[in-house]
Parts: structure tokens; sequence; C-alpha cells
């Protein structure tokens, strides 16, 4: 059994009475894409910078490879970090600012030059290595600073939330491009970032902080279908949450679940529903087309509302509107829902 | 007036023009207009006999400035003004690193008035004050006297072109005088520098593998040599031009400020005054040319 890349063991750490990580456990394997996923303090990013060695944990023990590192400084770690603004050396040219980490360690020029320009290869940015960083666009930053870090074959590589400067198109490209990289060189990644959509995209795995505090781990598939809890079902995603009488009344049991928009079939009352499906009936109340697909908010007869997601497969604008108003009977896959405690 | 507001909107070269003209006046009548007269004058010379300054074209004046006296003089200014520099650099970077980089914004507040507030008193205060400080009653030679160590003090004062009588008439009284007096200058813009490097930058540095000294010689340094560069505009140029320290702590030896001075005053010698001035003027346009190279204005 290899030795887990990174185990946090009751990690904490304070920032005076304000507890930024709270007693967190977690274990990263070799060779995962482990994105933390989470608002902004949730304590993700403090994580982060608390493996880089940038920040000390107030309590617990950090280890890298089987080996503690919780005190350890930064350039005594084997690891490296993408930064969120890409903290390049603006005195210094691309080439320069790659070879930083081989010229602290005295790699001889010739060597330092050769695997720059194979750095600057697997960034695609062959010939760039004379320019300044001011020289470059945000997206040919982004390459630098990864090149900068890959460059020294770190144990781990950190990214955090490298691609909130870059626009749509560039983020989408950057995402397909860091895990393609990843496959390649085959080392762990620990990705931070806010944005669900790109943490489903592009990870193994997902912790999903809330307050301190690891609310679940898991692949994208587990994190999105079988939420933990009330947070998850909410964060990764939009969610229906339905608990007390409404889903006695629905599953025969008081504890809130929750149940995906896009999984719920809009039926007309005269529908009987099959035995492996729950359903519910109700009024739409508003309809919301959006081209592609459209969104039904539905008062349920037994209280409460369920967000409803529709594909447009052969309904038209002019069709959608008219259920407004209408009575409907929902219906969902059993397997579709998720207990999220409480 | 909504049409003049309008009429002015529409022609905001016109309104930059009008915002402009009293400075550019100011500029260009009272502030290079000296500058030219000043120049004008040095090609003039001083009748020796009569004592007028005849309005005549020659390179005489200049001439006489390469007395080995007169260069001397420029020697010792440029000599005091580089060390005074140097020393200022020295000692104002790690008071700057520490404003910039670890104290507490409330602290930063204190610390940034405690550096200008002197600039706020009198200049002249200041140097006569260093004149007790430094006299031979003055408190620094009762500390000498204190601790016995008389003969290391008189060691000091013996070596040539350092000592003299005693500190406060020495070129290590005006040293000291000169280090104190200009030091804001040199702070605030390394502050200013320092402050402009990004925490990141730091923390890639040490993430890359370097140590703090490492950090320290390759991101901190380079980058707030240009703030270096922009203050010792300041040390430097000020140093140049002074007088007052040069007389109240100074030995007989003239330093450019007290020429100028005294070939201007008594002795009437308004060419010969114009043309030492006129060497500061060409060392600073050179040094400042060489500052913009550097990158020292956008220090500032």
């Amino acid at each position: 059994m290899t030795k887990p890349a990174i185990r946090f063991e009751k990690v904490s750490r304070h920032f005076g009475d304000v507890i930024a990580v709270d007693a967190v456990d977690l274990e990263i394997q070799d060779g995962e894409f482990f994105s933390m996923l989470g608002p902004s303090g949730s304590g993700k990013t403090t994580c982060l910078r608390m493996i880089a060695g940038f920040d000390r944990p107030t309590s617990g023990r950090i280890f890298l490879f089987g080996q503690e590192v919780s005190n350890l400084p930064p350039f005594e770690r084997d690891v490296n970090t993408v930064f969120q603004d890409y903290a390049l050396f603006p005195h210094m040219t691309v080439g320069d600012n790659i070879a930083y980490g081989l010229m602290i360690k005295r790699v001889p020029k010739d060597e330092r030059k050769k695997r720059v320009d194979e750095m600057l290869d697997l960034v695609q940015l062959a010939g760039f290595a004379a320019r300044k960083p001011s020289q470059l666009s945000g997206g040919q930053r982004q390459r630098v600073a990864l090149a900068r870090a890959l460059i020294n074959h770190p144990k781990v590589l950190l990214l955090d939330e490298p691609l909130g400067a870059l626009d749509l198109k560039l983020r989408q490209q950057m995402q397909v491009e860091l895990k393609s990289i990843q496959k390649r060189i085959g080392i762990t990644f620990i990705f931070v970032t806010h944005d669900q959509e790109e943490a489903l995209t592009m990870s193994d795995r997902i912790a999903v902080f809330n307050q301190g505090r690891i609310e679940q781990v898991g692949t994208p598939s587990e994190v999105y279908e079988k939420p933990a809890t009330p947070f998850v079902a909410g964060f990764v995603g939009t969610s229906n949450l339905i608990s007390g009488d409404v889903a006695k009344r629905i599953t025969g049991s008081e504890k809130t679940f929750s149940i995906r928009p896009e999984k719920i079939y809009l039926g007309s009352l005269s529908d009987a529903p099959s035995e492996k499906m729950y359903s519910a009936t109700g009024t739409v109340r508003d309809v919301i087309y959006l081209g592609l697909y459209t969104r039904y908010l539905v008062n349920l007869d037994d209280g409460g509302e369920l967000v409803v997601i529709e594909q447009n497969l052969k309904t038209t604008s002019m069709d959608v509107l008219k259920t407004r108003d209408q009575k409907v009977c929902l219906s969902w896959d059993k397997e579709h829902i998720s207990r999220v405690g409480g | 007036m909504n049409r003049l507001s309008g009429y002015f909107f529409q022609r905001p070269k016109l309104v930059t023009l009008l915002l402009l003209s009293l400075p550019m006046i100011y500029m260009l009548v009272v502030y290079l207009g000296s500058l030219v007269s000043l120049l004008v004058n040095s090609f003039y010379y001083l009748e020796e006999f009569t004592g007028l300054v005849v309005k005549e074209f020659t390179l005489g004046t200049y001439a006489q400035l390469l007395k080995p006296t007169n260069l001397g003089i420029f020697r010792r200014t440029a000599g005091m003004a580089l060390a005074v520099t140097v020393m200022d650099a020295i000692v104002a970077f790690p008071l700057a690193y520490y404003i910039a980089k670890f104290a507490s914004p409330r602290l930063r507040t204190y610390l940034y008035i405690a550096v200008t507030l002197p600039l706020w008193s009198s200049y002249l205060v200041r140097v006569y004050a260093w004149k007790l400080i430094l006299s031979k009653e003055g408190i620094v030679s009762w500390f000498v006297d204190l601790f016995h160590m008389n003969f290391a003090l008189d060691w000091i004062l013996s070596i040539p072109g350092v000592g003299g009588s005693s500190l406060s008439l020495s070129p290590l009284g005006m040293f000291i005088a000169f280090c104190y007096i200009w030091l804001p200058y040199m702070i605030v813009p390394i502050q200013t520098a320092l402050e402009r490097v990004p925490k990141s930058l730091l923390e890639a540095s040490s993430d890359l593998g370097a140590t703090p000294s490492q950090t320290f010689r390759n991101v901190i340094l380079p980058l707030a040599f240009p703030g270096v560069v922009a203050g010792s505009i300041f040390t430097f140029s000020l140093t140049m031009g002074d007088f007052i320290v040069p007389q109240s702590l100074g030995t007989s030896r003239f330093f450019i400020g007290q020429a100028v001075y005294s070939y201007q005053g008594t002795a009437g010698n308004i060419p010969l005054a114009a043309a030492f001035t006129m060497g500061p003027v060409v060392i600073m346009i050179v040094y400042l040319l060489i500052a913009r190279k550097l990158g020292a204005f956008d220090a500032l």
C-alpha cells in the first residue's frame, strides 16, 4: 500500500478568533487530480497554503508521502504552487522565471536551458523565453506559471484558483489542457476553486469545503448525484431540498432529501407513475424558457415547491409557456434522491 | 453657465491648456528663465582691476574652475554626496523594508509620520541641533568621556579628510548631519517600491526553493533598486547644493555651495558663482539620465 500524497490529521488553523480550518482529516492519493471546492472563506485556500508551507497549522499534522511537513518552511517542501495572480517575477524574462527553481538549486546553465525549452514546449510557448511577463496575455502568463512550477518535478502541484482571471473560453480550454498535462506527467494536482463546474469537469475527486470543514469527499458523480449534506446539494449544481411533512408524504420518511431538477419528469395528471418512481402533484407557477431547456417552478399540493428542468426536445417556447397555471404530476426515479441528513 | 460647461466639455484640450497655463508660465519664465540667465552669466567675466562684471563672451571663467583648489571643491562635494547617498541607502533599506512589509497598517501610519516629522521643523534648527550634539562640550563627547574612549575619538579626528578640531568642525560631523537630514528622502521612495512588490512574489520565490536570503537577493533587492536610485537623486543632489551644513559644521575647506555663496556675495563675482553652479547642474543631468535608465522614476 503506497503512502497517500497528502494526509491531514486533525488540522486546524485559527486566525485570532476566526477558525479558518476546523479539525480537517483528509487523504489525497498519489497521481490524483483533487479539487478543493467551496465558497470564499470556506478554508480551502488556507488548506492549500498549509500544504505549500505559507501557513502553519495551529494544531494537527500534515504529511507529504508519509513524512511530516507541518512545520517545514516552503523552500524545504517538495511541492510547488501556481498562484492565483501567477506571481511571475516582473524583472525577469519568461525563461529566467521558469528556470528560477533550477537556478536556486545551482543546476548548470546548459541543463537549465534544455529543461526550460522542454517546459516551454509542454505549455506550448516555444520561442517565448526572451520575453518579459508584461508582454504576455493572461493565458500565456498562466502557462508560464505552470511551467515554472512543473520544471522542479514537484511531488505535488498546488493550484490556487489559477483560472479565475481568464475569460470563459480560455478557461474551458485551460481546463482541458491542465487535465491532459496532469495525465501525461502523472503527479498529484491539488486544485482550489469556487467554481463547481470547473471542479466537476477536471477532478478525480472533490472535497467540498464549508466554514472550515469538509462536508463531503467523493468523485464528481458522487458529489453531484449523492450529495451528503444540504450544503453540498445546494453548492454543487442546483438542487431541490424537501424535508419534514412534505418529504414524509412523498417518500414515507421525514428525512430531508435532495432531488436534482433535471431528474424530474413533468407529466399530466393522467400519467400513472411506475412503482420505481416517487411522485407529487402540483401547479406550475412560473415558466422560464431558456432556449436549450426550460425551467419550471411548481407549487406542490402538499406544500413546498420544486424546480424542474426539461430539455426542449420537441417543445417550442409557445408550447412551454402554455403550461403555466396547469396542474401537473411530477415524478422521479427513487434512486435519484439523496438523503442529506437531518 | 450650462452652455459654458458644454463648451468646455467638448474641448478637453482647451481645458488642459487653461489649467496648465499658469504653472507653465511660471516654469518657463521664473524657473527656466533663471537657469538660462545663470548659463549666460557664466560666460561673462569679472574685470579684476575694477571689480566689475564685463558682459562679453568668454570661457575664461570656466577655465578658473579647473584650478586645483576649485577642482578640489568639486571632488570634495561629490565625494561627500556619494558617501551620504550610500550610507542613507544602507540605513534606510531595513527601515523601509520593515514599514512596507511587516508593520501593521496602524503602526505603518505612525512610522510614516515619525519618518517625515523632522521635515516639519526648520532645517536650520536641525543643523544647529547637530552642532550642539557634536560639539566639544556636547552629548557625544560627554558619552565618549564617560566610557573613557577619548583616545578613539582623538584618533578618528586625526585622520586627514575625515577629522578636524572637533566633531562639530569636521567632515565626519558634516557626514553625520547630512545623513540624518536627507534620510527621509531615501526611506520614502524605497518604501514605495517595496510596497509595490506583491507578497505572492516572495511566496513564489520560497515555494521554488529559495531561502529568505536568496529571495532577498533575487527578488526583493532587484525590485526595490529603482526606489534606491530614486532616493539617491534626492540625497545626492541635496548634498551637492547645500551650503548650510558645510558652513556650520565644516572646516575651512569649501564645498560647492559655500563657493557659490561667497563668490556671489562679498566678492561680487557672479560669473564664477554661475560657473560653479553649472557644475552640479551638469552632474545631476547625467545622474538623472542614468537614473531614468535604471527605472527610478517608476518608483516615485
